[in-house]
């Protein structure tokens, strides 16, 4: 990321933290699993996390990425993502952006609760933030020098069913991938996730509290490809399973932290992933007024 | 990043902004009594259900805290109503059973802007209820969460 970039990026940090007002997030521990649940109407999470990754036949990796999370309504949220990686002994580089759309299909709570997730990806062949884990993504595919993979363009669209339900303090969530390499004639390739997760306590406290157990979430959970059109199945694919938690201070802040390890021979053996985001309420209105929307 | 590349992400980040600005406007909250309509419609089910931490004397305090931490920005800091939603001292909201506003936090009103909150765990939802019920109707003065 350049200097202009990254100025950039702080200046508007800043001036978010300034002019929007922070929300207590209740967060899911989930990195790769989506629940059911979208952001706040108006509001805007900020987000970074980092992935560390070993890597058999070339350097251990340290990927991450930013996320810009807005509630644009109860039903749709959408999001941007900036990617990068370190691979070490090699070079620091940009690999790409993602623009994600989520849409809850149904207005109420049901036994399970469905949402549409729809992804544009324009990323380099250097990508390793490993968001997903799709087709025969496999862990040689990461050994191949930064200088080589950067110049493969990836122009993807990625569809995904989130099922999901709560219940009796529980969240199950499984997620089903479905994605499309537009340049070239790449098939379509699918890809999985399921997590579980539940609050240390169900009841909040009288008093707010950084320490209460109701603001620590821990769980599990699982991903990997499952192959392309053509040959479908787990034959080539990888597979991870990794425990998850989230810290929801009342300070705003959230922290995940989630290591991660491979099950077979194709899958990175340990992947160490850790997130902290951060939401802002009012976002909206503040925008909706810069570009002249009604002041009450 | 390529010409075309450039042109479709300033295109998309436009899209956005342009489609994010224009779901604020359905955000300004309009007072009148159909907005309280979305009670009348909690099955009869719902409707029965008794709060179980009716005589929990810590379930009004704890919802107090909720209700600042994740209600507070759209219905006002003394559920008095704010710009996105409205008050809930009034009547209709104070009239209405505890199983009702738990199936409303329960399921939200999504086309009006009021997300579901069943990510927060049962318990949680019921303590919320019980400070909104302990709330005094449209006196001004409210119960303030325990800092």
């Amino acid at each position: 990321m350049s200097f202009t970039r990254s100025a950039l990026f702080l200046a508007l940090t800043a001036l978010l933290a300034v002019l929007a007002a922070p929300a207590l997030a209740q967060e899911s521990p989930y990195i790769v699993t989506y629940d059911h649940y979208l952001e706040e109407p108006g509001s805007l999470e900020v987000e970074y996390f980092s992935t560390f990754g070993t890597q058999r036949g070339g350097g251990d990796f340290h990927a991450f990425w930013a996320e810009f999370e807005y509630g644009a309504t109860a039903w749709w949220t959408t999001e941007v993502y900036v990617d990068g990686q370190t691979t070490f002994g090699d070079s620091t580089i940009f690999t790409g952006f993602r623009w994600e759309n989520r849409i809850r299909l149904l207005q109420r709570e049901h036994f399970i609760n469905p949402v549409l997730y729809i992804e544009y990806e324009q990323t380099s062949g250097a990508d390793k933030i490993l968001k997903e884990v799709e087709g025969h993504d496999v862990e040689a595919d990461y050994a191949v020098p930064n200088a080589v993979a950067r110049r493969e363009h990836d122009h993807e669209l990625e569809a995904k069913l989130l099922l999901s339900r709560n219940f009796k303090g529980w969240n199950i969530a499984e997620n089903t991938i479905a994605t499309k390499n537009l340049t070239g004639g790449n098939p379509w390739e699918f890809g999985y996730a399921v997590g579980a997760s539940r609050p240390l306590a169900l009841k909040a406290s009288a008093k707010r509290c950084n320490f209460c157990r109701e603001n620590f979430i821990a769980g599990v959970e699982m991903y990997g490809g499952l192959g392309d059109r053509y040959n479908f199945g787990l034959h080539d694919t990888s597979h991870y399973v990794a425990p998850v938690a989230a810290w929801n201070m009342p300070s705003d802040w959230t922290l995940r932290l989630s290591p991660g390890f491979g099950l077979n021979d194709d899958s990175h053996r340990f992947l160490l992933r850790w997130g902290v985001s951060r939401e802002f309420s009012g976002f909206g209105e503040m925008v909706g007024r810069l570009f002249g929307g009604r002041r009450q | 990043m390529s010409k075309a590349g450039k042109n479709l992400t300033v295109g998309a980040l436009v899209l956005t902004l342009a489609l994010s600005v224009a779901a604020q406007k359905n955000f300004a909250f309009k007072n009148g009594s159909s907005v309280y309509a979305e009670l009348a419609k909690a099955p009869r089910r719902a409707v029965v259900r008794r709060n179980p931490l009716e005589s929990d004397p810590e379930a009004v305090a704890a919802g107090a805290n909720l209700f600042e931490q994740h209600c507070a920005e759209c219905h006002g800091e003394m559920a008095e109503g704010g710009r996105k939603a409205p008050s809930l001292r009034a009547d209709p909201v104070q009239q209405a059973s505890a199983g009702t506003l738990f199936w409303i936090l329960t399921n939200g009103v999504v086309r009006r802007g009021m997300p579901v909150w069943s990510k927060l765990p049962e318990p949680q939802r019921w303590q919320l209820v019980s400070y909104i019920k302990a709330l005094s109707p449209s006196s001004g003065a409210g119960l303030k969460p325990e800092k």
